[in-house]
């Protein structure tokens, strides 16, 4: 790789991880999330839902143990929002021209822009999972390495989902449709806090809605790689998603969408 | 060293922001002045590669826009009117991030860092956030900036609005001093006269067109004018209030 790329690439993945620390609330607020829903919502649900042997689990399983990739998804799904909103604000604070004004390719500094907010995602996702381990949730260790290349593909893809969404959003303003248009249905139509053949039992076409989800095919990716285990079919899917939404993310990037000059 | 538009064209909807626009600027300090709402961003907007022209040509340095963007960018320095640096970073932090996006390597920016920061004294304040310093070290920071890559080409959108008059007399003396020392071709978009000296390469636009270009004094003298301010005034008497 020419030195240029390298100092480029490192020089954004800097920028962002920085800008993450300096959002204490964000790192608190995206570790706060999952782990009350792990606490308060498994304690709930974990009595009214019996989750009966199934793969990837060899036995009997807590409900806490069962919606842990879900809740891993969550934070990468929210992360990569995020991702797109600061894209948005970056945008219209004009920030954004900075980045433009690279004499390197342009979908290389949205790939690095991508890589960056992929490798923030992974952090998070394993602060979360060092603490849900002393909350009922059994994860062997080795799982936790082979966990690493399926967070970082989900990040990825959810990255790039939310940049496309990014350039579809002209002002700041109308972000918060995407919280419901985007996230809510991504993560309550998957498998992430039931199993679908739960949702299958209770209505066909919302559990056809489960299967086509890609959101469902991350979380069933991250399951199984948790336990060490390949789910084929949750790869081929995220990797299929991943490839479009990149595509249809670099080829639909407009920066100076919703500007307007004054001079 | 030179900024060379032929015919160039932008619209907005149904109307044109800049309308058949040509230019040849060669080294030194050129100004671009014109009341808001000329087309002034917008000319730089399409210098910098941001917008696409609808026709016409833009060449830097010889290199022309559509074949040669990345040598362009390579050679091209930009102060935008609104400020792009992040608050949360640190003055060296955000000097770092633009050396990178430029394929620079961290030794060499800091090098170049701290020589353009000594001249512009701010070394003091390398580590301190932005949001910290005060407008007119902002601005410098973004002057700082815009120079790491040693660029050839310098273009500056208002850069010194909102600013008290000794800070912008130091930008202003600054960027000057820079292109006798280093020869370069500086496009500086203002619409303060007091920032016209009399020996300045002056373009008025309006309504997205070139109304004069040439020596501030010698566009003065042949349009009767005692001063830049009445040069413009007669110059721009139809600009709509924006």
């Amino acid at each position: 790789m020419n030195n240029r790329y390298l100092y480029c690439f490192n020089g954004i993945v800097k920028r962002e991880v920085l800008r993450f620390f300096q959002q204490r609330a964000r790192l608190l607020s995206a570790l706060v999330r999952p782990l009350l829903w792990l606490v308060v919502f498994a304690a709930g649900f974990r009595a009214a839902l019996g989750v009966s042997i199934m793969e990837p689990y060899g036995t009997y399983i807590t409900y806490q143990q069962y919606i842990t990739p879900g809740l891993c998804c969550m934070i990468i799904l929210f992360n990569g929002m995020q991702s797109s909103l600061s894209m948005v604000y970056d945008r219209e604070m004009g920030s954004m021209k900075v980045l433009l004004m690279s004499p390197l390719p342009r979908p290389f500094l949205l790939c690095c822009k991508l890589i960056a907010s992929a490798l923030l995602s992974l952090l998070q996702v394993v602060i979360f999972l060092f603490f849900a381990q002393w909350l009922e949730v059994d994860i062997p260790l080795v799982g936790y390495v082979s966990a690493v290349p399926a967070i970082f593909l989900i990040a990825f893809f959810l990255g790039a989902l939310g940049l496309m969404l990014s350039n579809l959003i002209k002002q700041l303003e109308n972000f918060a449709g995407v919280m419901n248009f985007v996230i809510f249905p991504m993560f309550f139509l998957s498998s992430a806090l039931y199993p679908l053949w739960k949702m299958q039992e209770a209505s066909l076409w919302l559990y056809w809605l489960c299967q086509f989800n890609p959101f469902t095919a991350c979380v069933e990716l991250l399951r199984f790689a948790l336990y060490e285990q390949i789910n084929l079919s949750a790869l081929a899917t995220v990797l299929i998603a991943t490839t479009i939404a990149s595509c249809f993310a670099l080829v639909s990037f407009r920066p100076q969408q919703g500007k307007k000059h004054q001079g | 060293m030179s900024i060379v538009t032929n015919q160039l064209t932008y619209y907005y909807g149904k109307k044109a922001a800049i309308n058949e626009l040509s230019i040849n600027l060669t080294q030194g300090f050129n100004v671009l002045l014109g009341p808001n709402g000329a087309g002034k961003s917008t000319l730089f907007s399409m210098l910098t590669g941001l917008y696409q022209a609808a026709s016409g040509d833009i060449k830097i340095n010889g290199y022309d826009f559509r074949d040669n963007k990345a040598d362009i960018m390579r050679s091209m320095g930009v102060v935008f009117q609104q400020s792009t640096l992040d608050l949360d970073l640190s003055v060296k932090q955000n000097l770092l991030y633009f050396a990178g996006l430029h394929g620079i390597s961290s030794s060499q920016a800091l090098e170049n860092i701290h020589s353009i920061l000594t001249q512009l004294a701010l070394m003091p304040r390398l580590n301190d956030k932005v949001r910290a310093l005060n407008g007119g070290h902002r601005r410098r920071v973004e002057i700082a900036r815009s120079l790491i890559h040693q660029p050839k080409v310098l273009l500056l959108d208002e850069a010194t609005v909102g600013l008290d008059i000794d800070s912008r007399k130091m930008i202003t003396q600054y960027v000057k001093t820079l292109c006798q020392q280093r020869g370069i071709c500086v496009l500086w978009a203002t619409h303060l006269m007091d920032e016209v000296s009399d020996d300045d390469h002056l373009l008025i636009i309006n309504e997205g067109n070139i109304q004069a270009q040439g020596v501030s004094s010698t566009l003065c003298k042949k349009h009767q004018a005692d001063d830049v301010y009445q040069l413009y005034r007669r110059l721009t008497a139809n600009a709509e209030l924006v």
